[in-house]
């Protein structure tokens, strides 16, 4: 039976293959853009609005900084204590027309050597981890390779 | 300057992994700077008790236990949390009360008891924490920051591994002089290279350790200490605990993402810079004034950062400075002689507490082995997560 895809965090991002994107938040008032998304309050202080609406995110952007994680996180990151630890890569990924940095997991196989600060990536779906009835869904940072849409 | 408190004591209980409760380490070291100001505790009149969150209750009511476990005596109590600039919460909020007529003399404390690794969040399922939220769905431990960092001034700025191993080569050289210190052996740049990788670029021996330890002040007005015999005491001149300006354009623990800057212009400077600028401005002096500086190197990346952020020297020269030895004991502004992070881990509601205490060994010309000649001006600066500012400003 097929497993339930379930996104990690609901309301982060959404939409299948080229559509996929974070989802944040607009400031109807200012037009300040948030992620992770505020829904209540604009946290401009020049501003105070209180509307907010949906805005996809842009899918590429640049190389911020990135590391890696040699070690097993501490809960509640999810990982199977009994098999040996795969480190994961950590991408920084700067925003061009949101001016702004997100985090997120490089996709599966893509390592610290595979990256440079001012590359182009672009973010795609990902699971982070599965368990008997779900696989958890996250968002993945991808360089973009020559050619590819 | 009529806005100075002075430092009438200061005391430590030593660095490390000891396996007892917080409370001890606090008593020790309250006991310790009790001692060292002549002040019965019966005659405190306000104590300040920097949090830990790895106390259970007992540690978010920090300054109530160890009030309790000195001998209830009816002080006035204050607790305050800040991350990792708790402890200098706690002495602005004890100069606060002193500068207020509230209380004469106070006791400043903060004690912590770490586990073993990472540092965790707090447990259950939390969605709505940002800090729960980035070790969920990133896996994104502290290092995983200091890594991104580090890697971002390589690139940017051009430092080396080789030049953030030195930072630990200079810190552990001071810190085998510090008998309060958890590590005291001599590191050589080798040795950090030997040291497994924790996270890009930075390696184990990079990245500070999370420790057991204890440090207290007594704080007083001037008024009291000249009466109580004490006529030129280090005097805290000023507490900087700014927070960030909107949009806030630099990625910090524990967020996932930085402000959007696409609406609103970024600050003039970042909050690091501002921590210090704050600093400055209250005490009147500038970076030009200070003779030592103790500094939160977190990692030995972040203590380069430090050193532009603190204005020591241009954006970007962070390294250049470290190279010339201008960092080192005896060189132009000797930064973390105490032995830093590096040779102490992190306690994290005691540690800017016990910047404070070397900043005072250092301007008493009591700092042994240690000592930066003829030290009159010093700054301890931190940084908490979530967007807490510390800095202190001590002059003798």
């Amino acid at each position: 039976m097929a497993r339930e895809r379930v996104p990690v965090v609901a309301g982060w991002f959404g939409g299948e293959g080229e559509e996929f994107r974070l989802t944040g938040t607009r400031c109807r008032s200012c037009e300040a853009v948030f992620f992770p998304r505020e829904d209540a309050f604009c946290r401009n202080p020049e501003c105070g609005g209180r509307e907010l609406d949906e805005v996809p995110l842009a899918r590429r952007g640049r190389v911020w900084s990135y590391t890696d994680g040699r070690y097993r996180p501490p809960a509640p990151y999810v990982c199977d204590p009994e098999r040996e630890w795969q480190p994961y890569t950590l991408v920084a990924v700067e925003l061009a027309a949101e001016r702004m940095v997100v985090l997120g997991q490089a996709a599966p196989g893509v390592g610290v050597a595979d990256l440079a600060v001012g590359m182009e990536v672009e973010l795609v779906p990902g699971v982070l981890n599965e368990d008997e009835e779900h696989l958890w869904m996250t968002w993945h940072w991808r360089p973009v390779t020559e050619g590819a849409l | 300057m009529s806005d100075d408190v002075a430092v009438l004591g200061v005391g430590m209980h030593p660095w490390g992994k000891w396996g007892r409760r917080f409370t001890e380490y606090g008593v020790v070291a309250a006991r310790a700077a009790l001692a060292d100001a002549g002040i019965d505790w019966r005659a405190v009149q306000s104590v300040v008790g920097a949090e830990t969150v790895r106390g259970g209750y007992p540690g978010y009511v920090a300054g109530a236990s160890i009030a309790q476990a000195l001998g209830w005596q009816g002080a006035r109590v204050t607790s305050v949390y800040a991350a990792c600039a708790s402890g200098a919460q706690a002495i602005g909020t004890a100069r606060a009360q002193i500068l207020a007529g509230l209380a004469d003399v106070v006791l400043v404390v903060g004690a912590d008891a770490a586990p073993k690794g990472f540092f965790a969040p707090a447990g259950g399922d939390r969605p709505d924490d940002p800090d729960w939220l980035r070790f969920r769905v990133l896996g994104a431990t502290n290092p995983a920051y200091f890594g991104l960092y580090a890697r971002r001034r390589i690139a940017v700025h051009g430092d080396t591994p080789e030049d953030f191993a030195q930072v630990k080569v200079k810190n552990a050289a001071a810190g085998s002089l510090n008998p309060n210190a958890r590590y005291r052996a001599r590191v050589s740049a080798e040795d950090v290279a030997r040291s497994p990788v924790v996270a890009d670029p930075l390696r184990l021996l990079d990245i500070c350790a999370t420790s057991d330890g204890a440090a207290a002040l007594v704080l007083s007005g001037l008024d009291f200490a000249h009466s109580h015999g004490v006529s030129e005491p280090v005097r805290i001149r000023a507490v900087s605990t700014v927070t960030p300006r909107y949009p806030r354009t630099e990625l910090d623990l524990p967020d996932i993402a930085t402000d959007s800057a696409a609406a609103a212009a970024p600050p003039g400077l970042g909050l690091r810079p501002s921590i210090a600028a704050a600093a400055y401005e209250e005490a009147g002096t500038g970076p030009e004034d200070l003779d030592v500086a103790e500094v939160y190197d977190l990692s030995t990346a972040l203590e380069l950062q430090w050193y532009e952020d603190l204005g020591l020297c241009p954006a970007g020269d962070g390294a250049k400075l470290l190279r010339e030895g201008a960092t080192s004991l005896g060189g132009r502004i000797p930064v973390n002689p105490s032995g830093g992070l590096a040779s102490f881990g992190e306690a994290v509601p005691a540690q800017a507490i016990a910047q404070v205490c070397e900043l005072t060994w250092q301007l008493r010309g009591r700092a042994g082995d240690r000592q930066v000649a003829g030290a009159s001006c010093g700054i301890s600066v931190n940084q908490g997560l979530f967007g807490h500012g510390s800095a202190v400003i001590a002059v003798r």
